[in-house]
């Protein structure tokens, strides 16, 4: 069964189709590059996926829930797939290791003791083991990103979702974000990406896609379509992010 | 003329007492207020068309007349509409929760609404139902955000106890105006007064700051 499955998808803010009749499966392991020009539906189609949106038409399921189904079953697909924000959105009133605690002790319903374990292993991981009673305004920008990936995976999903999640990173701290989501691809997780990055999405992705006006325009293997671009639209794009 | 102390001295039993009379209804009015208020930002907020209607007409109500006419009202034209008795202690503090309920209101909203939609998407997408999104991550912010503004409420709660003269309230300003009108000695008593306001002014008002300055964010 796929991960995630869009069936005619289509979202309408207003009278404005953001999306229009989408069709993807994303199967287990792998990882998706969505790319594509400002406005052309990135975000929505990345927030369709856990509910931050609802759809207009079509059907979206998650794990094989529907985002169209019950409360209860909109929890469980939160639960199951992660989100990062190209802001961060780490709680300001909570430190690192707090921010890391917060999902199993408040979704998961973890006991103190057994949150601040995962936390503190999840923060070691992403390399932030020094400073875990830091507060989100203490750490840079790289490090605020690199806690809030270790929040997500604190919840314990099956599916990461991030939304260009080194935009708002001066170059030199996105290497440290990229690599941590380098390795969680190594490790299997099934992940789909937002970013403008062609180096991660050609090392890391598994599969990339090009939207544009609100449809998907291609999808492929990342090195064939960089190398070999299908269509004029495409190769504009290219040039105008690199 | 000549500042006459013993004035001060005879006066200040009494004085006390009315002190007293005053912080129980501050007090009262405070933490109602507060509740007041923070339930009526909260429906302003996030209420549906249905909750905040009447949420908005309330505050408009409370902002748009004075708190003296707001205590008249309560005290001697509710008893007639409803047909109850209402003394006028407990009139006094009835007027202070609804009308410091509505100026907390205002400032309860303006922080909810500054917290950013970032931040509760996060909670959100993390599994939380809008409640606990709200408990344990927007409201631990926007009460950072409220402090300053609530704690000038805070003072004029205080402040408008004085107003309850007006209906014989056995308060701070009240007693005075009793004793100045047996022994004449307004200098002294409107000065020993003044101070003791001050007083329980400034104190709250450096609790207050402590409270901000121990919940800021680094
Ligand atoms: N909440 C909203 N209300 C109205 N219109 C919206 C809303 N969110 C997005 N849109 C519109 O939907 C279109 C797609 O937006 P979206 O954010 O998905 O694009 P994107 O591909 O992520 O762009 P970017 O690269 O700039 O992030 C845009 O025209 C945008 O203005
Ligand atoms: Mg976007």
């Amino acid at each position: 069964m796929s991960m995630v499955e869009f069936k005619k998808v289509s979202k309408q803010f207003g009278s404005h189709l953001v999306l229009q009749s989408i069709d993807l499966a994303v199967d287990p392991g792998e990882v998706a590059v969505v790319i594509g020009p400002s406005g052309s539906g990135k975000s929505t189609m990345l927030r369709c996926i856990n509910v931050l949106e609802r759809v207009s038409g079509g059907d979206l399921l998650v794990d094989g829930l529907s985002v169209r189904g019950s409360a209860h079953d909109v929890r469980r697909i939160r639960l199951e797939a992660g989100m990062v924000f190209q802001q961060f959105n780490l709680f300001p009133h909570l430190t690192a290791l707090q921010n890391v605690m917060f999902g199993p002790i408040r979704s998961r319903g973890k006991s103190k003791v057994e949150a601040r374990e995962i936390a503190a292993a999840l923060l070691q991981k992403v390399g932030l083991g020094e400073r875990m009673n830091h507060y989100p305004s203490q750490l840079s920008g790289g490090q605020q990103q690199r806690v809030a990936i270790a929040r997500s995976l604190a919840v314990g999903p099956k599916l990461m979702l991030f939304d260009e999640p080194t935009s708002a990173l001066d170059p030199e701290l996105r290497q440290e974000v990229l690599k941590v989501m380098q390795t969680l691809a190594t490790e299997g997780m099934t992940m789909i990406v937002v970013t403008h990055e062609m180096g991660f999405a050609k090392r890391v992705g598994s599969r990339l896609l090009f939207m544009d006006g609100g449809q998907l325009v291609h999808d492929g293997k990342p090195v064939e379509l960089l190398s070999n671009p299908p269509s004029e639209r495409f190769r504009d794009f290219l040039t105008h992010v690199d | 003329m000549t500042f006459d102390w013993t004035a001060i001295v005879d006066a200040l039993p009494d004085l006390m007492q009315g002190l007293e009379l005053t912080m129980l209804i501050a007090l009262a009015g405070l933490a109602g207020g507060i509740v007041v208020g923070a339930l009526t930002g909260a429906l302003l907020t996030y209420g549906g068309w249905l909750a905040q209607a009447p949420a908005q007409v309330y505050v408009a109500l409370i902002r748009g007349t004075p708190i003296t006419v707001q205590v008249m009202f309560i005290y001697f034209a509710l008893p007639i509409l409803l047909n109850v008795r209402i003394s006028a202690t407990n009139a006094g503090i009835l007027t202070l929760i609804i009308n410091s309920g509505a100026y907390n209101a205002e400032i309860v909203r303006g922080a909810l609404e500054s917290v950013p939609t970032g931040l509760k998407e996060a909670g959100l997408s993390m599994g939380l139902s809008f409640r606990k999104v709200l408990a344990y991550v927007i409201a631990p912010i926007a009460v950072r955000r409220a402090l300053p503004a609530m704690g000038n409420q805070l003072v004029s709660v205080v402040k408008d106890t004085s107003i309850f003269l007006v209906i014989g309230v056995g308060e701070l300003t009240r007693r005075g105006q009793e004793i100045m009108s047996a022994n004449f000695r307004a200098v002294e008593i409107w000065t020993a007064v003044a101070v003791i306001y001050l007083i329980v002014i400034s104190i709250l008002a450096v609790s207050l700051r402590f409270v901000e300055r121990a919940a800021r964010l680094p």
